[in-house]
């Protein structure tokens, strides 16, 4: 395992100081006003949730002050314009995916009901007795449970990609993997747990070689990095819409068209149809045929104007400083006695996970947040990657744009603390 | 003092660090594991019931500062007990660390855990290996849970 120290050597973070007006940004989200036990809110558990920014706040009180309705039903004006808003934020989706097309742009709760959704139609469609499903070893519960459940019902093999040291995916040993009993590969492209970005552009290719399709757990990826579903040549990505800055249950699947189309329905129900008798029920075409019930719409308008603010600041913008950020609370960090960093990959984003020898995770964390500092202590719904590292849990501190080096430093005098309490 | 002193007072980070009773009792006639899915906490604890009094005590298990110093007090507390004794011990305790009221004279050492009141979402780990002695008197097969 790569040291603090190795990584800085290797010079993998830049300096590259982009231009990002952080303290205007801040203005922009309301919860940076609050105090916590008096001290100013150091909100590091983005990889939780993100804050979110006014216009998304009011884009939601907007639509339940003037235009709150049902859509894809009343021929009333509201109805009209709650439906335009939200089959508009459709398209922005597409786009912020660069998809081929908005039909191809499914909105469901979150990410956990994206794959479940692809594990309740491609999985029961094309998983038989002996296939196989291939997840890594870094997945959170979410990209792990669906298809223990699905391989279970179909007396499938779950096989899991190992990852070394650092957190990185054994490619080598992925290759072994595939076979032609492969169905499906589900991997993370941002780790949750350790931060490690993965190669899913190779990881694509790879099986594609075995005619098997790739969903991409993208819940952490879409908030940091740029995504090109079509450059990828995902056949499924899936990310949620809290942790981009927009409202809690909004998530998105996005599929190939071909490919959803040769799918069953995920639930039965309203909107899903497009005619029914007790005899026989006609399916409604793409995106619809998922998104049965009435939806999250003021959700999915939030998550569109989210998407415009993210848009607005650009997010080769924020990679850049997010990495910069990065880097220097590795750098800060890494100097720090009885800290050891969980996840030292080459290719990292937004996530520092440590452990303090000596101190469990949960009493770093309370005296974290006597200090106003917000981090994730645990296992982080990642069970086997705690299990593969050998920790019970850790703590976890991940950063957004709006994060400043005066909040690390805080966060490093905060970790001094605990070391002090628990000498 | 703080409220994060009243918590990490230098009794619960002595026996964080050295626990008490720490080991697996071979003549134990009840045993219970517990566990607190949330952060990952286990515990086992191991007894020697002799005609209802506590005739030894111990505990196995990984977990923080205070639910392995809760464990470590509880073991050190309990020994000659009897049940009557625990059952009353454990509603003082429970109304302790939860607020309901302060210290009473029988809680002894454990007295120490009063700021765990302070820390809402700790009261899980001071009373973890609690609900775990009471799964072991009774001898419930399986692990217990605080959810």
């Amino acid at each position: 395992m790569r040291t603090g120290q190795q990584i800085i050597a290797s010079g993998r973070y830049q300096t590259l100081n982009p231009w990002l007006e952080v303290e205007k940004i801040r203005e922009d989200f309301p919860i940076f006003k609050e105090k916590i036990y008096g001290k100013p809110l150091v909100y590091l558990d983005n990889a939780a949730t993100t804050q979110k920014p006014q216009s998304v706040i009011d884009a939601t009180i907007h639509f339940y002050s003037r235009d709150n309705s049902n859509i894809h039903r009343g021929v009333h004006l509201l109805s009209q314009r709650a439906t335009e808003a939200y089959e508009h934020a459709r398209v922005k989706v597409q786009r912020f995916l660069n998809a081929a097309e908005s039909r191809e742009i499914i909105f469901v709760r979150s990410v956990t009901e994206a794959i479940n959704l692809v594990a309740q139609t491609y999985g029961r469609k094309h998983v038989e007795a002996g296939d196989e499903v291939l997840i890594s070893a870094m997945e959170h519960h979410s990209n792990i449970v669906p298809w223990q459940m699905l391989c279970e019902e179909k007396g499938a093999a779950l096989r899991v990609i190992p990852i070394n040291d650092d957190g990185e995916l054994l490619l080598e040993e992925y290759e072994k993997l595939l076979n032609s009993q492969t169905r499906l590969v589900a991997v993370v492209h941002l780790s949750n747990a350790l931060g490690t970005i993965n190669p899913v552009k190779e990881i694509i290719e790879m099986a594609h070689q075995w005619k098997v399709p790739v969903l991409v757990d993208g819940a952490q990826a879409a908030a940091h990095l740029e995504v090109d579903v079509q450059d990828l040549d995902c056949d499924f990505y899936a990310f949620s819409g809290h942790k981009l800055y927009g409202p809690t249950g909004v998530g998105i699947l996005y599929g190939k068209a071909d490919l959803l189309d040769s799918l069953p329905p995920y639930q039965g129900g309203g909107d899903m149809i497009r005619s029914v008798t007790f005899e026989k029920t006609i399916y409604n075409v793409l995106p619809y045929k998922f998104e049965a019930g009435t939806p999250n719409v003021a959700g999915g308008i939030g998550l569109g104007v989210a998407i415009d603010y993210v848009n607005e600041i650009g997010l080769s913008n924020i990679a850049a400083y997010e990495n910069e950020l990065l880097s220097y609370a590795t750098e800060q960090l890494c100097g720090i006695p009885r800290l050891r960093f969980i996840g030292t990959a080459h290719q990292k984003a937004s996530v520092l996970s440590f452990v303090i020898e000596g101190v469990h995770a949960h009493d770093v964390g309370t005296i974290l947040d006597q200090e106003g500092i917000a981090v994730r202590t645990g296992h982080h719904c990642a069970q086997p990657v705690m299990a593969r590292f050998q920790v019970p849990a850790t703590a976890r501190a991940s950063v957004a744009f709006y994060n400043t080096r005066d909040e690390i430093d805080v966060l490093v005098k905060a970790i001094h603390k605990v070391i002090e309490v628990f000498k | 003092m703080s409220y994060l002193d009243d918590l990490y007072q230098e009794i619960i980070l002595d026996h964080s660090k050295k626990p008490r009773n720490f080991k697996e009792l071979s003549d134990a006639n009840h045993k219970a594991d517990g566990y607190n899915p949330l952060c990952g906490d286990k515990v086992s604890v191991y007894l020697k019931l002799e005609d209802g009094f506590v005739e030894d005590i111990s505990f196995m298990g990984s977990g923080c500062a205070i639910s392995t110093a809760s464990a470590s007090l509880m073991t050190q507390t309990l020994k000659g007990k009897s049940l009557g004794e625990i059952e009353t011990l454990f509603k003082n305790f429970h109304n302790l660390v939860t607020g309901k009221s302060s210290a009473s004279t029988e809680l002894g050492k454990l007295a120490v855990f009063h700021g765990v009141s302070q820390f809402p979402v700790r009261v899980k780990c001071a009373t973890l290996v609690w609900h775990t002695l009471q799964a072991a008197i009774k001898s419930k097969p399986e692990t217990v849970s605080t959810e």
